[in-house]
């Protein structure tokens, strides 16, 4: 008797637990199927086709997913004969990997998907500097200061709104009016992406750390909707359950590509300037200790020649950031957005920036 | 299995070999046990030290944030969920073990093989799968929405989402210990409790379940862990619990800090094995006297037989049916649109061979801490057992990073091997084996190793001859355990496999990640489908057990 009264207690002390756990975000959430995007290679012979007899080997680290670059890197080795390994992860994982490894890493290049990860290796001293004629293929605000990592294709941070709701007449011109109430309750965010952890970066950088706990605080007194990722937040605006989401411009495309022009989602490209209108790359990095140093600035040339950058634009809808390639169509140029000024590797500044949110409430 | 069977001590008295005589464990037998126990714990002991060293290196601002109220927040929440879970699982687990083992409910055997089956689901599927058909306009909404005109169903994200994606997913663990012991429960306790005039209710409330306490303890210790440990199951649902903090540190790569964490979730591990020790103790299984037990009398449902059917038809429809219902939906929907199936061969390959080699490598690791845990009971045995569980709470990425740095300074030969991914799972999955391996041998007799020892036998042969055959059970059981774990497992296989090793856990994270669904659902299947199949070998064994006691 004793027993099971114990027993019985247990489960009532986890009952009530249960009972008492603070109540669920308000979060409507639909999970609909991307179709892949078939890719179609445009052969240039734009690459230098001179083939050593034995073009050795590459060892590539990718936050990148293989959905995204593995055709592309594909199309290295057929092009080089380079034989090219790849460990695919997501960037904060595989940076981290690297930094454990330190001067031990097997990898020639870090390919990642935010400045972030970049800025992470490079501050531990891991990579090399790169040559000028691979820097020089890329504007200098996309590429590291001292050299040490250049972007391959960039990225803007957007607001997605519902076409059925809104139009861009009804939308601010800077990020920070989203703290107005008349917002509440109509907007979605993703506070554990690595994307908007680069703009909340930005943010401490253009307008300083009280200015955005501010804006924190503001848009949390908005209740927004907390999604786990971009794609969600494109796919619940598309269906109305929210009116706007911060979000990369990218995966809009994505949808527009399955969906076509019915589906109810457009970006709107900030134009105040500030943090709201942030451009950052995904880009890549020399490892110091690497083996391969010639193979490894083969295959960043190779990223920034015309394929692989049609590439990018063509099948990943990101900005190509080498001059003559066309941008995705349908996107303003990136010349013509009024993107905010900033050094990249200011971006890689994520532990104060996890700090903040941590205070504010918005990450655990 | 019933060694109570062959144990004559009678006999042996009869033949003037008194149980004194029985010959000591030689040292030899002592020194390779201990040796190799001391093997295993070193590899244990890795991500701890590999802790303790980051740790070390934290900075003032990392103690400070240890010690806010956020923290102890979260700790509470975790725990909370933990508790919740595990009480959960305990509802499902103890009537589902009960229904299936001693009732004539309805399509009884094909309950008893579906029920633990859920555990082959990965948590970060699961959880997608969960969210997808039940969110607010999932699946099931769009299914209600033209009958019953229902536009929204209410949130499950959050506490209960978390709680009941958990539960459905880990609560097998504590069926499978649960079923094991009642499947061993000799039913004349039972009947000398109904003679003395106990009703069955009473009979099972006074008798069987302080019997099964030991096996909800040690089923509940790994549900428990489960819900400290995993990472995609509340990341999905959007609960904040420990494991995530860690998650966003290594994002931000503050790796000191992350590693005070990790040690908090160890310490949280402490906190269940104590808890869990205080049911099991000192208690004893195997039967005692001579005489075999007989078959157990089925329970007569009577009129409950079709709830009871329904809700075993419910656990499963919800835990097994609905995630396996979406993955067949997504591919079937994928290949309609003309969309190829990748060929999945060499990804299947390579799950079948890391998890094969993890199951034997972890069981035969667990082997000797599993013995000198249950033939030589102490202090030192006992802390041994307790260390196999200090990474089962930990998730994956923190021991992938410490045998990164282990390997990269003081293994390069090892590092980024198949049999460094083996050490990963090894390492993670250990318990496992161990619970089962005990479970195992405490059912077995000490008195028939020592009557082998009496009759001349040399303690290798021993073990081969007579301890080995009746452990079969319990080292089926560990290694399928082991197996379908290592299938599922995602951080420790992407940092730690050898390079461009693809399983089919990293091709549905591929896919996964970038919101390809179609093309997740095929390796996904294909995890449920091949860690399906021992298990249900080991099921259908235990059945056949149980069979032969119907007969």
């Amino acid at each position: 008797m004793r027993i099971s009264r114990r027993l019985a207690g247990f489960l009532c002390a986890a009952l009530a637990l249960a009972a008492c756990a603070p109540a669920a975000t308000p979060t409507p959430q639909i999970i609909r199927e991307t179709v892949e995007v078939p890719v179609e290679v445009t052969r240039i012979a734009e690459v230098p086709v001179e083939r050593p007899a034995d073009p050795g080997s590459l060892v590539v680290y990718s936050g990148r997913s293989e959905s995204l670059v593995g055709p592309v890197i594909s199309q290295f080795t057929e092009a080089t004969g380079i034989q090219v390994d790849v460990r695919y992860g997501s960037t904060s994982e595989i940076a981290a990997t690297l930094l454990e490894e330190g001067a031990s890493s097997p990898a020639d290049v870090f390919f990642a998907q935010d400045p972030g990860g970049l800025g992470a290796v490079a501050d531990a001293g891991l990579f090399a500097l790169l040559p000028e004629d691979i820097l020089a293929r890329v504007p200098a605000e996309y590429r590291s200061p001292d050299g040490l990592w250049v972007g391959i294709s960039a990225r803007a941070r957007v607001v997605v709104y519902n076409t059925d709701a809104l139009s861009p007449d009804d939308l601010p011109a800077d990020i920070w009016d989203f703290t107005d109430s008349q917002w509440a309750g109509r907007l979605g965010w993703a506070p554990t992406n690595g994307s908007f952890h680069a703009m909340v970066t930005a943010m401490r950088v253009a307008w300083g750390d009280e200015r955005t706990r501010a804006w924190l605080e503001g848009i949390q007194a908005n209740n927004p909707v907390v999604f786990e990722g971009n794609a969600p937040i494109v796919e619940a605006v598309g269906a109305g359950e929210i009116e706007v989401g911060f979000v990369n411009h990218y995966y809009l495309y994505r949808f527009l590509k399955e969906q076509g022009e019915g589906f109810k989602a457009r970006n709107y490209f900030l134009p105040g300037g500030g943090p709201g209108s942030l451009v950052m790359v995904a880009g890549a990095g020399r490892l110091a200790n690497g083996p391969n140093a010639a193979n490894a600035h083969r295959f960043l040339e190779f990223m920034l020649s015309t394929v692989a950058q049609q590439y990018f634009a063509g099948q990943t809808y990101e900005y190509p950031l080498v001059a003559g390639v066309n941008t995705p169509a349908g996107l303003p140029p990136l010349s013509d957005l009024n993107r905010l000024d900033i050094d990249m590797t200011a971006l890689a500044d994520l532990r104060g920036t996890t700090q903040l949110l941590g205070e504010v409430g918005v990450l655990p | 299995m019933k060694p109570a069977r062959f144990v004559r001590l009678p006999a042996v008295s009869r033949l003037g070999i008194r149980p004194g005589r029985v010959p000591r464990p030689s040292s030899w037998t002592s020194l390779v046990l201990w040796g190799l126990a001391a093997l295993v714990a070193a590899a244990l002991l890795l991500p701890l030290a590999y802790l303790v060293m980051r740790a070390a290196g934290a900075g003032e601002a990392a103690w400070q944030s240890l010690f806010r109220p956020r923290t102890l927040d979260i700790v509470g929440r975790t725990l909370g969920l933990a508790l919740a879970v595990t009480g959960l699982s305990a509802l499902i687990a103890v009537p589902l073990a009960w229904l299936t083992v001693r009732t004539d409910l309805p399509l009884r055997r094909v309950w008893a093989v579906l029920t633990p089956l859920p555990l082959v689901i990965p948590s970060y599927v699961g959880a997608y799968l969960m969210a997808s058909a039940l969110g607010p306009r999932g699946l099931v909404q769009q299914l209600l929405e033209a009958p019953f005109g229902v536009t929204r169903l209410p949130e499950i994200y959050g506490f209960p989402g978390a709680l009941i994606t958990l539960t459905l997913l880990s609560y097998p663990y504590m069926l499978l210990s649960v079923r094991a012991a009642l499947l061993k429960i000799d039913p004349a306790l039972e009947e000398a409790s109904r003679s003395l005039g106990h009703d069955a209710w009473t009979t099972f409330r006074r008798v069987v379940l302080p019997l099964l306490r030991p096996a909800i303890g040690s089923g509940g210790l790994l549900v428990a862990l489960y819900a400290l440990r995993d990472f995609g199951a509340v990341a999905l649902m959007r609960y904040d619990t420990f494991t995530r903090v860690i998650y966003v540190q290594y994002r931000s790569f503050d790796r000191s800090q992350a590693a005070l964490l990790a040690l908090v979730l160890v310490a949280l591990t402490v906190i269940f094995l104590a808890l869990e020790a205080r049911e099991h103790g000192r208690a004893r299984y195997h039967q005692s006297g001579a005489g075999a037990a007989r078959p157990p009398t089925l329970a007569r449902l009577g009129i409950w037989r079709w709830p009871a059917f329904a809700f075993c038809a419910g656990v499963v429809f919800f835990s097994l049916g609905l995630p396996a219902g979406v993955l067949a939906y997504w591919l079937i929907r994928g290949l309609q649109a003309g969309e190829a199936v990748p060929g999945l061969g060499p990804a299947a390959w390579n799950s079948v061979l890391a998890s094969g080699l993890a199951a034997a490598a972890t069981v035969g690791a667990a082997l000797p801490v599993a013995i000198l845990a249950v033939r030589r009971p102490g202090p030192l045995t006992r802390r041994l057992e307790r260390l196999t569980y200090s990474a089962f709470a930990l998730p994956g990425i923190v021991i992938a990073l410490a045998l990164v740095f282990f390997g990269v300074n003081h293994a390069r030969w090892l590092y980024q091997t198949l049999p460094m991914l083996v050490l990963a799972y090894g390492i993670l999955f250990i318990p496992q084996a161990v619970g089962a391996l005990r479970a195992a041998l405490l059912q077995i007799h000490p008195n028939l190793e020592e009557a082998a020892r009496t009759l001349g036998r040399r303690p290798v042969e021993v073990f081969l001859k007579v301890t080995l055959p009746l452990l079969r059970p319990g080292l089926v059981a560990g290694a399928s355990l082991v197996f379908l774990t290592a299938m599922k497992e995602l951080p420790a296989t992407l940092i730690l496999a050898p390079i461009g090793f693809k399983s089919l856990a990293t091709e549905v994270w591929s896919a996964v990640s970038e919101a390809f669904f179609a093309r997740a659902a095929a390796p996904a299947l294909l995890i449920v489908l091949m860690s399906s199949l021992p298990m249900t070998f080991f099921i259908l064994r235990e059945q056949r057990a149980d069979d032969r006691v119907d007969a």
